[in-house]
C-alpha cells in the first residue's frame, strides 16, 4: 500500500508550478528606477495632472520620506530598495481606443491565458471592465449604458481631468495621504487606477469589475481606486488579478477607498492571486494594501477577498461606521502554500450609534507558510448599542505551517456587544479516508474539505466570482496534505 | 466475489491479523461477530484500504483480483463500500454535494460523463424516501451536529446512492435505537440482491433479527475461529464468547 507521507506532500508542492506564470511582451514606456521630487512631478506632468494634483502628490512624497516602513506585522522579508524601483511604466500603444480590434493583440492573448476574454466578458457576463495593463488602462466597456444612468466608471487618470471636483472632494479624506508608509507612496506616485461614482438613489445594473495584472519586470504597481456611492445608492465592484511569473520581488502597493454616503451601499469583492514565488520562497509578489471604507447613515460597506497568492500579503480592509446605524461586512479566506505569508484582517471603527460589524474571516496554510488574522473591533465612546460578532476559523495542512490570530479589541462604551469565536483544525487523516473510500481521491477531497470551511464566505461572492474563486483554492492547495 | 487468503496486518508494529480466511459469494450476507479487541473493524479497515495498517502477508481478492495494492478510492471505485463505526463530520459541505461528488468520481473513473443533475435529484428522492430520511436532513454539513442515529442512517443512504458490489457495515446498529435500526436493516435488506454481497460486522445478535444472515463468523485473535449459520448468533447471544476462546485454547 502507498502510503502518502510528508514527503510525498513536499515532493509534489515544489513541482507544482504557478498556473498563470506566463509573460507577455509589450513594448513598454518606462521611467529610470529611483524616487525623488522629480519623479514625482514627472509621473503628474505624463498624466496632463492640473497642479493641485501635483502639490497633492508632492505633499505625499514629502510625507513619506519622512517615515519609516512598519515592522510591527508577523512577515518577514527584505525591505524593498525603494531607488531601485521604476514608478512609472504603460503599454505602449494608442491612446484612444474605441473598440477591442485596437487593442494589442499580444494583450488580448494575455487575457484569454487568464480565461477573461473581453468578448466573451462583453456578450455574457454583463460585465463593464475597466483594464488596468502595467498602470494604464487600455480599455473600457459598457462605458455608455453606465453613463445612460450616470455611473461614471473610469480610469482615475481620466477622472482626475474630466471630473477633477468629484476627484478632489472625496480622494484622500478615508485614507490620507499620511496614513501609512505604503499609503503615502501610493499617493505620491500612484499611476492608474479605477473611479466610480454612483449618482443619488442609483442602483448600478451590473457588476463593475477591474482586472489588475503586473506585468513589467522591476515595475513596482500602485493603483489608486476611488468608490463614491451617493446618497441611497448601490454598487457591487470586483477586482481580480493574476501576475505573471518572476524571479525579483515585485512591489504592489495598492489603495483603496471607498465612500458609503447616507442610505448607500457598497460591495467590493477582491480575488486575489499574485505570484505567490516559488518552492523555495524565491521571487513572489509583496502586497502591501490599504483598504478602508467610510459609511455615513445607515450605509453598509461589505468587503470580501479570496487571497490566494503574494509572498507577502500586508492588508486590513477596513470599515469606518460614522453615520448611525451603519454596517460593516468583511468575510476572508486567506490561502497561503509553500512559503507565503500573510497578515490581513481587517479594522470595524464603530463612531455611530447602533452601529453594527461582522467579521468572518477563514485562514488555511498548507506547506511552510504563515497565515495570520489581524483584526481591530474598536467601539468609540458616543457608539451607543454597538455590536460585533467576529469568528476566525483557521484550517492546517501538515505540520510545518503555523496559523495566528491576533484579535484586538477597544470599547469604550458600556452599551457594546462584542462576540468573538475562533477554531483551530486540521485536516485529518480520517477525514480524507473517509473520502477515499467513497471514492474521491486525496486531491479532490481536500478541495471539498477547504471549500467547505470556506463556504460562509464564498457564498457571499457574486455567482461568476465565486467559481473562479474556488478554482484558484483548488490551485492553491494541490497536493497539500500531511 | 470476496476472497480474503491468509491475511496477516499490523499497525505499528503489532500484530493484529493472523492468518484471516474468508470468503463471500454474490447474493450472500455474512455476519462477523466477536469480543472486543478482536480485529473485526481492523478487517474492514484493511480491505477499504486504510493507509496506516501494514498488510504483511496474504492477498484481498475481488472478484478474482487482488486489491490489496490499490488505493483506498480505487477499491471504492471496483464496488467496495464501508459504512463507518465512526463517520466523520465535513463542515460546509452538504449530505448531496458529497454523495454527488462520490458518484462523479466513481463515474470519472470509470470513463462516464457526471451523472446528469435531474438523474442525481430522482436518484436521491428514491433513496432518501427508502431510508425514511427527511430531505431537509440533505442540506446538513456532513455528519456535523448529527445524531448517532441520523450518522448511520446517512452512512446507509450513500450506500443505496453508491450501489456497492461489496457493502461492509461496521457495527452499524451501535447508536441506534429500535425504531432507527429496523429503518437501517430493512433499507439494506432492500438494496440486496443476487449480485451484491453484505458482510455486517456487530456485537450483538439484535441487528441481526433484521439482516438475516447466511453465515455467521467468529473473530478471536485476528483469526476466524468458528463459522455457522444464523443459529449461531443466537448462541452467542446466549453463552456469550468465553466457549469459544476455551475452544480455541484447548
Amino acid at each position: 500500500m502507498s502510503k502518502y507521507t510528508e514527503d510525498n506532500l513536499r515532493e509534489e508542492l515544489k513541482t507544482k508550478e504557478y498556473e498563470y506564470g506566463f509573460y507577455t511582451d509589450i513594448e513598454s514606456d518606462k521611467f529610470e528606477k529611483g524616487l525623488n521630487e522629480d519623479v514625482v512631478r514627472a509621473i503628474s506632468k505624463k498624466k496632463n495632472e492640473p497642479e493641485w494634483m501635483t502639490e497633492w502628490r508632492l505633499e505625499a512624497f514629502r510625507v513619506w520620506e519622512k517615515m519609516e516602513e512598519p515592522d510591527w506585522a508577523n512577515v518577514k522579508y527584505p525591505k524593498p530598495n525603494f531607488q531601485e524601483i521604476a514608478y512609472y511604466s504603460a503599454p505602449k500603444q494608442k491612446p484612444k481606443l474605441n473598440s477591442l480590434d485596437e487593442v494589442d493583440p499580444d494583450l488580448l492573448a494575455t487575457f484569454e491565458k487568464l480565461g477573461i476574454s473581453l468578448e466573451e466578458q462583453k456578450r455574457l457576463a454583463n460585465v463593464a471592465v475597466d483594464i488596468v495593463m502595467d498602470s494604464v488602462s487600455v480599455a473600457t466597456t459598457f462605458k455608455e449604458t453606465l453613463a445612460e444612468k450616470g455611473i461614471i466608471f473610469m480610469p482615475i487618470s481620466e477622472a482626475i481631468q474630466e471630473h477633477p471636483e468629484l476627484v478632489r472632494k472625496h480622494l484622500g479624506t478615508v485614507v490620507p495621504t499620511t496614513d501609512n508608509f505604503y499609503a503615502a507612496l501610493n499617493s505620491a506616485v500612484f499611476s492608474d487606477g479605477s473611479f466610480c461614482y454612483i449618482p443619488k438613489g442609483v442602483r448600478c445594473p451590473m457588476e463593475l469589475s477591474t482586472y489588475f495584472r503586473i506585468n513589467e519586470g522591476g515595475t513596482g504597481q500602485f493603483e489608486r481606486t476611488l468608490v463614491v456611492a451617493d446618497k441611497g445608492s448601490y454598487v457591487s465592484y470586483l477586482e481580480g488579478c493574476t501576475a505573471p511569473q518572476r524571479d525579483e520581488n515585485q512591489l504592489h502597493a495598492a489603495v483603496v477607498e471607498l465612500i458609503a454616503l447616507d442610505d448607500a451601499e457598497i460591495k467590493y469583492s477582491t480575488v486575489q492571486n499574485w505570484f505567490p514565488g516559488d518552492a523555495e520562497g524565491k521571487g513572489g509578489v509583496f502586497n502591501f494594501v490599504t483598504k478602508r471604507g467610510l459609511c455615513e447613515t445607515n450605509a453598509k460597506i461589505s468587503w470580501t477577498q479570496v487571497e490566494t497568492g503574494s509572498a507577502v500579503t500586508w492588508k486590513y480592509p477596513s470599515c469606518i461606521l460614522k453615520g448611525n446605524n451603519s454596517v460593516g461586512e468583511f468575510y476572508s479566506i486567506a490561502v497561503t502554500n509553500h512559503h507565503q505569508q500573510a497578515d490581513t484582517g481587517t479594522k470595524m471603527i464603530h463612531l455611530g450609534k447602533n452601529t453594527k460589524s461582522t467579521i468572518i474571516s477563514k485562514g488555511i496554510s498548507a506547506g511552510k507558510s504563515q497565515n495570520s488574522y489581524r483584526g481591530l473591533v474598536q467601539i468609540n465612546s458616543r457608539a451607543e448599542n454597538a455590536r460585533n460578532f467576529s469568528q476566525c476559523d483557521s484550517l492546517l495542512m501538515g505540520n510545518e505551517c503555523g496559523a495566528h490570530t491576533f484579535p484586538y479589541i477597544e470599547a469604550k462604551n458600556k452599551t457594546a456587544q462584542i462576540e468573538h469565536e475562533a477554531t483551530t483544525s486540521k485536516i485529518g487523516e480520517d477525514q480524507l479516508f473517509y473520502c477515499n473510500q467513497r471514492g474521491i481521491d486525496t486531491e479532490k477531497a481536500i478541495a471539498l474539505i477547504v471549500n467547505g470551511f470556506s463556504k460562509e464566505v464564498l457564498n457571499k461572492l457574486p455567482m461568476e466570482f465565486a467559481v473562479e474563486a474556488q478554482k484558484l483554492l483548488e490551485i492553491s492547495l494541490e497536493g497539500s496534505v500531511g | 466475489m470476496l476472497k480474503i487468503n491468509n491475511l496477516q496486518a499490523e499497525v505499528e508494529g503489532k500484530s493484529i491479523l493472523k492468518g484471516l480466511n474468508l470468503e463471500v459469494k454474490a447474493g450472500e450476507v455474512h455476519a462477523i461477530m466477536g469480543p472486543n479487541g478482536a480485529g473485526k473493524s481492523t478487517m474492514a479497515s484493511i480491505v477499504a484500504g486504510k493507509e496506516e495498517y501494514e498488510v504483511t502477508d496474504g492477498t484481498i481478492e475481488l472478484d478474482g483480483e487482488d486489491i490489496s495494492e490499490l488505493a483506498p478510492e480505487e477499491r471504492a471505485h471496483n464496488g467496495v463500500f464501508l459504512s463507518f463505526q465512526y463517520p466523520v463530520e465535513i463542515p460546509g459541505v452538504t449530505v448531496t454535494n458529497f454523495i454527488k461528488t462520490a458518484i462523479n468520481e466513481s463515474r470519472k473513473a470509470q470513463g462516464l460523463e457526471e451523472m446528469p443533475a435531474k438523474e442525481m435529484l430522482k436518484k436521491i428522492r428514491e433513496k432518501s424516501e427508502l431510508l425514511e430520511i427527511d430531505r431537509k436532513f440533505l442540506s446538513r454539513s456532513l455528519n456535523e451536529g448529527f445524531s448517532g442515529g441520523e450518522k448511520k442512517r446517512n452512512e446507509i443512504f450513500q450506500m443505496a446512492m453508491l450501489e456497492p458490489k461489496l457493502a461492509i457495515l461496521d457495527e452499524t446498529d451501535s447508536g441506534l435505537d429500535i425504531d432507527a435500526l429496523r429503518i437501517v436493516a430493512n433499507g439494506v435488506n432492500k438494496l440486496k440482491s443476487k449480485d451484491n454481497a453484505v458482510i455486517v460486522i456487530t456485537h450483538y445478535q439484535r441487528l441481526l433479527d433484521y439482516i438475516v444472515p447466511d453465515f455467521v463468523h467468529v473473530l478471536h485473535d485476528g483469526k476466524i475461529v468458528k463459522t455457522g449459520d444464523a443459529s449461531l448468533a443466537l448462541e452467542l447471544e446466549k453463552k456469550g464468547y468465553d466457549w469459544i476462546k476455551e475452544e480455541v485454547n484447548s
